[in-house]
């Protein structure tokens, strides 16, 4: 982000880590850059937390090594220069707010007057000035949450890790929360790396973003680029709602792919130049992309297929239709409701024309 | 959930504190709960003689190699061949094992009840009956034995109680008797079911049960195919808890019973205070060790699973 | 499990109380007994509790007997936190199969084999029997007690707490002391007493292990009980059982006023 030859703020490379027989990460190798807030997104259990229990120093690689501004780091937890955001938040509950902010600066053995200022400093950035004196147990969720940020960043860490940090929060406060971590991020410039289940989460507050699958990164890019262009079936899949139709390769150019699908006809895709003719391939289609409209008249053009609406998912600002093809496959596509609910929409047993243009498929050999 | 926590990756770093943490207790135990054990059985294997200490062979470590060999030589398995071939204590093991089978089967009978009972009550009541099922157990063994002496005796509360009553008409030598050991067993064993039970009821989920009412079973089908079965581990627990104890039980048999058929712990003590002889003192409690192993390991083995359940 | 009790469920409760209270409510009033014979009732009187006080024998097995209590409970705290901590933060040491065996044998086996095998051992390494011998077993044996009831409290313990103490720059041993001890020690403190009670208590392992000149309370007792009731020892039971509840009393209320904060 800032100057392109500084070496990064954190780089795993070609970091696994081993617990017994299951590999939780596997040959890791990620750049993080100096201003970044960066997201690891993966559903539970595919080992999203080990990297920032690495970088933390919670546990050690099996192999590879974690680099920070371009230094090895090997030092024991107390001494890293990087610090954490607990998915518990892990603020200690025989402690008040303020000494718990207090805690980390005291270790570094900082002057009183200084720890008074930083302290304070640090209650007012997160709003929480009036409830130094409370106990953790004596706050909400949200102001927990807001102490166990300000305990982590008044440590000023090169970068910091934050391990699920809304997961404990209702919708809606996530929700705010989200503009308000990335707000902060701004202004302070400090590092942020985010762990994350939720894509919705990620996709609002990072920069850059890495899909974990199994222990790999399945892909590394900013969020609309991994939305519009995911990398494999199991990217596109994991990010939103998508129709992943199969297909055989029939024509491929510079510019687009024709792919034969079962009860679709040939369908034009976007460019995939390492596809070849006859291989199989997937096409990405996502819902909002397909234009709907009435199957009344006869006959079909291309990227177009008519059927009957099976299924109405009405969820407020939009619907998610069912509808099957002619040939019995089900697509699902997803309308916008702009006007107040009206008689208008489709409803179900109604026949529908689908359209969709070549530029928004996505041909993915993977 | 972090990955790293579950699996245990906190395994890596090795503190020297987190050294001296694993390295000083265990040092201890080893000191003194295993070289003890090794030691009583070297001694089981020595004889009896009237000297300080008061067995042969004795390692002399100055003497070298032909000592050592001199000494393993000395050794022998006669006391054990004794133990198995005299009925005396074969008598004295069996009644140890009845009394321990018996009366853990009443305490359970006992406690049951109560357990499910305690798990049953309101919370806020719930604390107040569990400290008044311990309280008992905080106060000394010794003086809970006495308690019943002065109920017990001859010309105590119970036989002055009966005798009113017009249910007896001379008093009843309770003491030194096989029930007044039962009656003291129970007595002093209680809470260490209890707690075990109501500890495993006090967790059952209550859907268990309305499920199964909602399903039409009756609630003495309940209480039999849903409860008991789920209360298992407690009552394993609770099982073990008392009879790997009362097996050597010394102090209640002792004050309370009578001395025709003695508990082996009674034994042991005898061979050992009155008749001076360690050795055989030492066969009798390997011996006893050898039966209890078995549910010794199994007992050790509900804990750690317990605790890794909890974890 | 539903709340609510029935009429059974109040029988098995109200019979089970008094069945664990009625022995030692007899023997609490008829320490109070005038009569020298525990079987008549003489009225009011608290002569026994005088009489005590001139007991000098039974004054030093007290007092041996609380010194005995105090240092035992406190190593005994000390190296079974120590190891209930081992336990739960290095799970994969190799030998912590072995380790939790060693710590759970003492808890369920008999004292007769406990008590024999500690004095077999003293012999065997020539220590004088005495005080300090009978200190060393009960810390042996009540260690494991505090270790079980530490390693209770260490289940539910969130270790990201010292993680993030860590995290913060406290070196282990200072996470540890500033934060993990601090939220451990009603467990530590419940484990002490515990500990205390058990080795006031124990008469079977300390008449193996003891010497001359250390005659501990428990033994005192035992050899006048033999010899038959005495309305002094109903005096002497009923000061420790007051004693006892107190401070158990006390112990519960106070860690209950820290849970509701």
């Amino acid at each position: 982000m800032s100057d392109a030859a500084a070496p990064p703020a954190l780089r795993f490379d070609g970091v696994t880590r081993r617990f017994g027989s299951v590999v939780a990460i596997d040959r890791l190798s990620l750049d993080i850059f100096a201003g970044e807030f960066f997201a690891l997104l993966g559903p539970s259990g595919c080992g999203k937390s080990t990297p920032l229990r690495l970088a933390a120093g919670f546990d050690a690689p099996s192999e590879g090594r974690i680099l920070l501004h371009g230094a090895p780091l090997t030092a024991p937890p107390h001494l890293r220069p990087v610090n954490m955001m607990f998915q518990s938040y892990a603020l200690f509950p025989h402690m008040s707010v303020a000494d718990n902010v207090t805690f980390g600066l005291k270790q570094e053995g900082l002057p009183k007057a200084e720890i008074a200022a930083r302290v304070s400093e640090m209650l007012a950035l997160v709003q929480l000035s009036a409830l130094g004196a409370r106990k953790p147990h004596q706050l909400s969720g949200g102001q927990r949450q807001r102490v166990a940020l300000a305990r982590a960043l008044a440590k000023r860490p090169q970068v910091l890790l934050l391990d699920e940090p809304l997961a404990a929060l209702d919708k809606k406060l996530r929700a705010e929360t989200q503009f308000e971590l990335k707000r902060l991020q701004r202004r302070l410039g400090t590092t942020f790396v985010i762990v994350t289940h939720d894509q919705e989460e990620a996709m609002t507050v990072a920069d850059r973003m890495a899909v974990m699958q199994a222990g790999t990164v399945a892909q590394v890019g900013t969020p609309d680029e991994i939305y519009e262009h995911p990398a494999s079936r199991y990217v596109a899949d994991f990010i939103g709602d998508v129709n992943l139709l199969q297909g055989r390769v029939v024509r491929t150019d510079a510019s687009s792919v024709v792919v034969a699908c079962d009860g679709f006809g040939e369908i034009i895709a976007g460019p995939a130049p390492e596809a070849r003719v006859g291989e199989t391939i997937w096409l990405a289609l996502r819902p909002e992309k397909i234009a709907v409209s009435e199957g009344g008249r006869a006959g079909v053009g291309q990227n177009e297929v008519t059927g009957t609406v099976v299924e109405v998912g009405y969820r407020g600002e939009q619907s998610m239709l069912e509808v099957r093809t002619a040939a019995g496959s089900i697509l699902k596509v997803s309308v916008t409701n702009r006007r107040r609910r009206a008689a208008d929409g489709p409803a179900v047993g109604e026949s529908v024309r689908l359209t969709f243009a070549a530029d928004d498929i996505v041909a993915l050999t993977r | 959930m972090s990955e790293g926590a579950t699996q245990g990756g906190r395994g890596m770093r090795r503190s020297w504190t987190l050294r001296l943490a694993i390295l000083l207790p265990f040092a201890w135990l080893v000191l003194f709960v295993l070289l003890p054990t090794l030691i009583a059985f070297k001694i089981s294997l020595s004889q009896t003689v009237l000297a300080q200490p008061p067995y042969v062979p004795v390692l002399n470590p100055s003497g070298g190699w032909d000592a050592f060999v001199g000494f393993l030589n000395a050794l022998s398995f006669e006391n054990y061949t004794a133990v198995f071939t005299d009925s005396l204590y074969l008598a004295s093991y069996l009644k140890s094992l009845q009394v321990a089978a018996l009366s853990t089967a009443l305490i359970l009978l006992i406690g049951y009840p109560i357990a499910y009972a305690m798990a049953r009550a309101p919370r806020g009541v719930q604390s107040v009956l569990l400290i008044l099922v311990i309280l008992p157990f905080w106060t000394a063994f010794l003086i809970r034995i006495y308690a019943w002496i002065n109920i017990l005796q001859r010309d105590g509360l119970l036989n002055q109680l009966l005798l009113s009553l017009g249910i007896v008409d001379a008093p009843i030598a309770w003491l030194a008797s096989d029930t007044a050991v039962y009656i003291g067993i129970v007595y002093s064993y209680l809470p260490f079911m209890v707690l075990p039970l109501y500890a495993t009821l006090e967790r059952m989920d209550a859907a268990l049960r309305e499920a199964a009412a909602d399903l039409g079973a009756p609630p003495w089908k309940i209480f039999w195919q849903i409860t008991v079965p789920l209360s298992r581990p407690g009552i394993l627990a609770g099982v073990l808890l008392c009879f790997i104890p009362i097996v050597g039980e010394f102090v209640i048999p002792d004050l309370l019973g009578s001395s025709s058929t003695l508990m082996i712990g009674q034994t042991l003590w005898t061979e050992f205070f009155a008749n001076r002889d360690w050795p055989f003192a030492s066969v009798v409690a390997l011996v006893m060790l050898v039966i209890l192993v078995g549910p010794i390991v199994l007992y050790e083995h509900l804990q750690a699973r317990a605790l890794e359940k909890a974890r | 499990m539903r709340k609510g009790l029935s009429f059974t469920n109040l029988t098995a409760l109200a019979l089970g109380l008094a069945f664990l209270y009625l022995p030692i409510a007899i023997l609490v009033i008829y320490s109070f007994n005038t009569s020298r014979l525990v079987t008549v009732w003489g009225g009011w009187s608290t002569r026994w509790y005088t009489a005590l006080l001139a007991d000098r024998a039974l004054l030093d097995a007290a007092f041996v007997s609380l010194r005995v209590g105090f240092i035992s409970a406190t190593a005994a705290s000390i190296l079974g936190t120590l190891a209930a901590v081992a336990l739960a933060r290095a799970r994969l040491f190799r030998l912590r199969a072995s380790f939790s065996a060693l710590l759970y044998a003492p808890i369920v086996m008999p004292e007769v084999i406990t008590g024999l095998t500690l004095l077999l051992f003293f012999v065997a390494i020539d220590l004088d029997r005495g005080v300090w011998t009978v200190t060393l077993a009960h810390i042996t044996v009540t260690m494991c007690f505090v270790t079980l009831i530490v390693q209770a409290r260490l289940a539910s313990f969130d270790w990201s707490l010292e993680d993030a103490a860590m995290d913060l720059g406290a070196p282990p041993s200072r996470a540890f002391l500033a934060v993990t001890l601090p939220l451990i020690w009603p467990a530590v403190a419940a484990g002490w007493l515990l500990a205390f009670t058990l080795s006031l208590d124990d008469l079977v392992i300390a008449s193996f292990t003891t010497g001359p000149g250390a005659t501990t309370l428990p033994i005192r007792i035992y050899s006048d009980v033999r010899l038959g009731v005495k309305p002094e020892i109903n005096a002497i039971c009923t000061v420790m059982i007051a004693t006892v509840a107190l401070v158990v009393i006390a112990a519960s209320l106070l860690t209950k006023r820290r849970a509701a904060h």
